[in-house]
């Protein structure tokens, strides 16, 4: 299955905000390990291998 | 070419004679919004009297977007074509990260409405032609004179002004506090503003010079020629270009406001330096408001009411869309047709209104401006990933542009196109010898698509030829509807087959503001 790049969320703004209020009052540590349980709840989630291999490689470009 | 300023002539108000008949309405503050109220009142058939300190337009060009449906509104208002042909007509944005394009939005990809999605113009044309219409309509306007107290009774309030002859008062039913962000008449009232103050600041300024820049919105994050910070390109009429620099909040505004400062940063912009500087000011962010915009028999409309970040353009904007709710009724409540209670639904609705935008305008500073920690980290991984996947781009976020809110009202309503729906502006479409929008906007009006109206009192008929623009935007698949449209254009209640009853119920819950 090919990972999905388009829009994908109805309301962007309105997850980005939650995701922000999400890490409020959280120390740089605190919200690094936040971000580190959300990869893994979500990838649990997606589950099929062939995705995830997509998304591991678009996250890593450029960086 | 630069703005040729002409003070409006100081005339002795009556007042400082004699006391005055009390008056009915009175406006404080002669900016676009002021201005915009007196003259929507007067087409309603109220004759206000306008107050204001000063003596000229706006002093820089201020507000310079101006939404689709501000267009409709001032259109209603006398000026709306003058503005258009005037302004610098404009759809697509284009965002940059460093120097490459990351995302671009175009505003308006459909045909069929008589006004375009944005138009520049800056404020002082745009309060030009509204002080010339108002003159033309009779409106009494007083230049230099300054309101330094309010006082309310139970029925009443009366202004205490002074002008360049000694002081006078004036009594009125209701006073519209029109008098901008700082607004002295919130003070007199000892009301404050509920909100968010942001650490940021941002230069703006406008230059003059022979450019070729397309008609386009031009912002950048972090660009090369202005390093670690935000930029925002926009062109306005008369070779006049708005420039918006992000400083930061450890800068002094007065020191970053010389020439000699100035003038360097807008180079590295442009690429040269054959620009004549306009105008150049310093503003911190605010999202604001007041909790609630009537208080008694004082109103309060525009940047009195509500203050919002720049990149939206939702301050001017925002301003109009208050005119559009509060002229209908205040109207009828002068004239005894409707109760004062109505003005609650006023407050309701844009309270409503001034979140979405507060709302938006933080969540784009935000963006702009972010914190050290996740938000940083989450923005600059947004602009990493835009480069490369389509999702991200959306999330780049350099200012929603205003566009009006939908008012959650709870009126009938039937399986019909969204975009119509009650709450919502009734989107323009072309008719016989003419635009929709121009049909509406004085009274209440049954629209009858494909179906005999109800003979309702007190609301006017109109049954265009059902085109396939209107088929699209009101009817779907449905061979017929009724729509009961409000004077501010907005829909009201909407049927596919709707009975003289419930249009005469409806009319009533929307006259009492439910
Ligand atoms: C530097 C700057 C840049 C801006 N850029 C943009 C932009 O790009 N886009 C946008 O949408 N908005 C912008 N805004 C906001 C926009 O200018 C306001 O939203 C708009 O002017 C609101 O109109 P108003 O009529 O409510 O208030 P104002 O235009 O502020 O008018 C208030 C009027 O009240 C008068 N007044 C004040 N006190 C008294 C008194 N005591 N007695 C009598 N009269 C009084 C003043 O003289 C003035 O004429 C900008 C504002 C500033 C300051």
């Amino acid at each position: 299955m090919p990972l999905i790049t388009k829009p994908n969320i109805v309301d962007t703004d309105e997850f980005y905000a939650k995701l922000l209020a999400t890490h409020r009052g959280l120390s740089e540590a605190q919200s690094h390990a936040l971000n580190a349980r959300l990869v893994l709840i979500l990838a649990n989630h997606i589950g099929a291998v062939d995705v995830l291999d997509q998304a591991l490689e678009l996250a890593r470009d450029g960086a | 070419m630069a703005y040729a300023y002409t003070p409006f002539p100081y005339v002795a108000a009556p007042g400082l004679s004699a006391p005055e008949p009390r008056h009915k309405v009175v406006i404080v503050g002669a900016g676009p919004i002021g201005l915009a109220m007196a003259i929507e009142l007067a087409s309603h058939g109220v004759q206000a009297t306008v107050l204001d300190d000063n003596n000229v337009v706006s002093v820089g060009s201020r507000a310079i977007c101006w939404s689709k449906r501000s267009l409709e509104i001032l259109d209603r208002l006398g000026v709306g074509e003058r503005s258009v042909t005037k302004g610098v007509t404009w759809k697509v944005g284009r965002t940059f990260h460093r120097d490459k394009e990351v995302f671009n939005f175009d505003l308006l990809p459909e045909d069929g409405h008589k006004m375009p999605a944005f138009v520049n113009l800056q404020q002082y044309f745009v309060e030009e032609y509204l002080v010339e219409r108002a003159i033309e309509l009779g409106i009494n306007l007083r230049w230099k004179n300054r309101v330094v107290s309010v006082e309310q009774a139970a029925d009443s309030a009366t202004v205490t002004i002074e002008t360049p002859d000694g002081r006078y008062s004036l009594e009125a039913d209701w006073v519209i506090a029109c008098d901008g962000a700082r607004s002295p008449v919130r003070g007199m009232l000892g009301l404050d503003f509920d909100g968010e103050l942001f650490e940021e600041r941002f230069l703006i300024a406008d230059i003059e010079m022979q450019g070729d820049f397309a008609s386009e919105r031009w912002f950048w994050f972090e660009p090369t020629f202005h390093a670690g910070q935000s930029a925002l390109l926009h062109k306005q009429p008369d070779n006049i270009y708005r420039i918006d620099l992000q400083l930061g909040w450890d800068t002094d505004p007065e020191e970053e406001k010389k020439p000699e400062k100035v003038i360097p940063r807008i180079q590295k912009v442009v690429g040269h330096n054959d620009f004549k500087l306009d105008w150049v000011s310093v503003y911190t962010f605010q999202c604001r408001r007041l909790r609630s915009f009537v208080h008694n028999r004082v109103l309060f409309v525009g940047d009195s009411a509500h203050i919002v970040s720049p990149f939206g353009a939702r301050g001017g904007n925002g301003g109009l869309g208050d005119v559009d709710a509060l002229g209908w009724r205040l109207a009828a409540v002068v004239k005894s047709t409707a109760d004062k209670a109505c003005l609650a639904a006023y407050d309701r609705e844009r309270t409503y209104g001034a979140d979405e935008n507060l709302l938006n305008s933080s969540r784009s500073t935000r963006f702009m401006s972010p914190d050290a920690g996740a938000e940083r980290l989450f923005r600059d991984a947004v602009l990493h990933l835009a480069a490369r996947a389509d999702f991200a781009r959306p999330m780049v976020n350099s200012g929603r542009l205003s566009k009006p809110c939908v008012y959650p009202l709870s009126a009938p309503d039937a399986d019909l196109p969204q975009g119509a729906k009650p709450g919502a502006v009734a989107p323009d479409a072309p008719i016989e010898n003419g635009w929709l929008t121009e049909a509406l906007g004085s009274d209440f009006v049954l629209l009858a698509l494909g179906a005999a109206p109800p003979d309702v009192t007190g609301v006017r008929i109109l049954t265009p030829a059902v085109t396939d623009t209107l088929r699209k935007r009101y009817l779907g698949d449905k061979p017929h509807a009724l729509y009961l449209i409000r004077p501010d254009q907005v829909v009201a209640a909407r049927w596919i087959s709707g009975t003289k009853a419930d249009v005469e119920a409806a009319l009533a819950a929307a006259w009492e503001g439910r």
